[in-house]
């Protein structure tokens, strides 16, 4: 008897992934290290290490002591598997640290000023130094937000017209346009400052959210045209050369070949930009200073932001500015922080749509005999 | 092939005088096997309850329409599957009685076991034809010294040494397309691989490199186990001692009819298999 099926297969069998680490295995994991936090945090509060810095090398002592220990006891290919592993985990750690550090220390020096409506007031009626209760962030978000959009609309289009320039049309000016790209990105942010100053500024009469914009427009420039140019540079040239064989033209190919290739990576270029720009003082202080109520119109005047709105409350000097200072830099981080997780999630999502489209169209054409 | 194998089996056991319980059989099958193997892509399921037998020293031929999992069961045996992030699959692929998807088995040492030839030539761009046909040694620690008659062997049976002998240090890239895919075929083989997959070879291919592959294939044969998916049934028919035949009828693929490859194109059990197999669908 030979095999012959006549139809697939109908019993239920649940599909199942042997090679992935088993879900035990994961919680007992994520339970010793829980544990090893917690004993690092004892270890922090009897002997000379202290603060996150200590307490993260605790973490780092304890567990390596844990893996020498136990791997004593395992083969020799074994052994040293484990111990590669918990090195190099340790060294992705303690790369880890100083970013712990800092959102520790912002968040457990900024606590105090955030309560419900910090995010919705602004300072119009309240004084530096009044209770931590009244007031807010909000009119610094949306300036920030405001000057941000300007710096993206404008440096987006440049942007990615620079990277396609540099890796579609590969012209003559290639190496000067990269030169110049790369160049800029050292120009100091305050000098992009006072560039802006003195022609925005000076020529409107005013200061303005619009002249802070493009003084970040300025800086983010470079971020998001080298972020374009190796995004775009990793698309396969046989993507391309299926379009030309198409009969397309260039620019054609360009557009609807490439740039929705890499959309995703686009995406990630901006925000990355957006991440880059949006802490930054120095230019916004010579262009849209600073104000203590919201204000909408990006050129009637100054107009507040995160970075300055810090400035200005670090600047007063009493105890309860310099709280509110804390407190702003905590939404700068967290805004930070969502442009970045929004970066990973569109990037992601493209990503995930066009390999289930792969495998759709593979199955649609796979059906029509 | 069921039959062939179930019936190899049994004389074996007849002759070692064993009696023919299933889990002495288990054990005592050398080659490749699945028991109902089902592969997911996400939510898709591409492949349902396939089971086969490989014997040892066998080619295999897989044969049926596109789209209908020949490639997702032939990652499946060298577990190169659990590297599409959204896959899963369900019940087990024996090598000679050991389950692969054992979460004691290592999955390098599997593929070291189990050597793929891809559809498209891969040669390494940045060595050497030398250190193409060398890389899989070097990749795995493999202790050997004859490095040189290691090349001239692995590709005079991939049958390329004769075009680059005299260039053994010219980039692997600079080869045309076929010749790549024998150089593929070398570095697979320099492994000393006991199963050896391949996924269409021969499609970039031309009719005298096919043939040299495919006495390759039967020389392999003598040593090895071959796992061949082709769309040319002369060719399953040429170089295949058994042949399994797969359909999708628009949800997962599945295995129709898997037998001895004289039957599968003379007289399969199924009519399906007969109308493809004479080239009336697919
Ligand atoms: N990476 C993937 N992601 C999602 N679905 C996939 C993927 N690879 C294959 N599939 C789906 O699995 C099914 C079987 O595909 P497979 O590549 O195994 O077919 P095949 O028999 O090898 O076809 P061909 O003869 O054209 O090579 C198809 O419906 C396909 O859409
Ligand atoms: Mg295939």
């Amino acid at each position: 008897m030979s095999t012959v099926v006549q139809s697939p297969d109908q019993s239920k069998v649940e599909p199942q992934r042997p090679w992935a680490v088993k879900r035990v295995v994961r919680a007992t994991n994520g339970l010793r290290l829980a544990v090893f936090a917690v004993i690092a945090a004892g270890i922090t509060l009897v002997t000379p290490l202290a603060n996150a810095d200590g307490w993260a090398l605790a973490f780092l002592l304890v567990n390596l002591a844990w893996t020498l220990a136990t791997a004593a006891r395992l083969g020799a290919k074994e052994r040293r598997d484990a111990i590669v592993r918990v090195v190099v985990s340790s060294l992705a750690f303690l790369a880890f640290v100083p970013w712990l550090s800092i959102f520790v220390s912002t968040a457990l020096k900024g606590y105090k000023g955030l309560y419900p409506g910090y995010l919705f007031n602004d300072m119009r009626i309240t004084s530096y130094d009044d209770e931590l209760t009244f007031g807010g962030v909000g009119h610094a978000v949306v300036g920030s937000l405001i000057m941000v959009a300007i710096a993206t609309i404008l440096t987006l289009p440049l942007g990615i017209l620079s990277g396609i320039y540099l890796t579609e049309i590969r012209g003559r000016l290639t190496f000067l346009v990269r030169f110049i790209v790369q160049s800029m990105a050292g120009v100091p942010s305050v000098v992009a400052g006072l560039f802006i100053f003195a022609t925005v500024v000076q020529s409107m009469g005013r200061y303005s959210g619009l002249a802070g914009g493009v003084a970040l427009a300025v800086l983010m420039l470079p971020t998001v045209s080298r972020t374009a140019e190796e995004v775009l540079k990793l698309v396969p040239d046989d993507l391309r050369s299926a379009g030309y064989a198409l009969g397309a033209r260039q620019w054609r190919t360009a557009l609807m070949v490439v740039l929705p290739t890499v959309r995703a990576g686009l995406t990630t270029a901006a925000i990355l930009g957006v991440a880059r720009v949006i802490g930054e003082t120095a230019p916004l202080l010579l262009t849209s200073l600073n104000t203590n109520g919201f204000v909408w119109n990006p050129i009637g005047g100054t107009l507040g932001s995160l970075p300055t709105y810090i400035f200005a409350m670090f600047m007063y000097g009493s105890e309860y500015s310099v709280a509110r200072a804390w407190s702003g830099s905590i939404v700068l981080l967290a805004l930070v922080l969502f442009f970045f997780l929004l970066a990973r999630r569109l990037g992601g999502r493209n990503e995930r749509r066009t390999r289930v489209g792969v495998g759709k169209a593979a199955s649609t054409s796979a059906g029509t005999k | 092939m069921m039959q062939r194998t179930m019936n190899m089996t049994n004389s074996d056991l007849e002759t070692t005088g064993r009696t023919s319980d299933p889990m002495s059989e288990v054990t005592s099958f050398r080659g490749l096997e699945t028991r109902s193997v089902h592969a997911w892509f996400g939510k898709h399921h591409a492949l349902a309850g396939v089971s086969l037998r490989f014997p040892e020293r066998t080619v295999t031929g897989l044969i049926g329409p596109s789209g209908c999992g020949k490639s997702t069961f032939i990652r499946l045996l060298n577990r190169m599957h659990e590297f599409i992030p959204s896959a899963a699959m369900a019940g087990s692929v024996l090598l000679n009685g050991s389950d692969i998807y054992d979460p004691s088995e290592d999955p390098a040492m599997i593929r070291l076991k189990v050597g793929m030839v891809f559809q498209k030539p891969n040669p390494f761009p940045a060595m050497s034809i030398r250190e193409n046909v060398l890389a899989g040694i070097k990749l795995a620690h493999l202790k050997r010294d004859n490095h040189d008659d290691i090349v001239e062997q692995c590709l005079t049976r991939a049958g390329l040494w004769k075009e680059v002998k005299d260039r053994l240090d010219a980039s692997g890239g600079s080869l045309s397309g076929g010749q790549q895919q024998r150089l593929c075929i070398a570095r697979s083989l320099a492994v000393e691989p006991q199963v050896l997959l391949m996924d269409e070879p021969c499609s970039a291919l031309d009719p005298g490199s096919t043939l040299r592959i495919e006495e390759t294939i039967k020389e392999l044969a003598e040593k090895i186990t071959v796992i061949i998916v082709t769309h040319n049934m002369q060719q399953a028919s040429r170089v295949s001692d058994f042949c399994a035949f797969f359909l999708t009828d628009g949800g997962p693929g599945y295995l129709v009819e898997a037998d001895s490859t004289r039957k599968m194109f003379t007289n399969p059990s199924d009519p399906r298999t007969a109308d493809y197999v004479q080239g009336k669908f697919g």
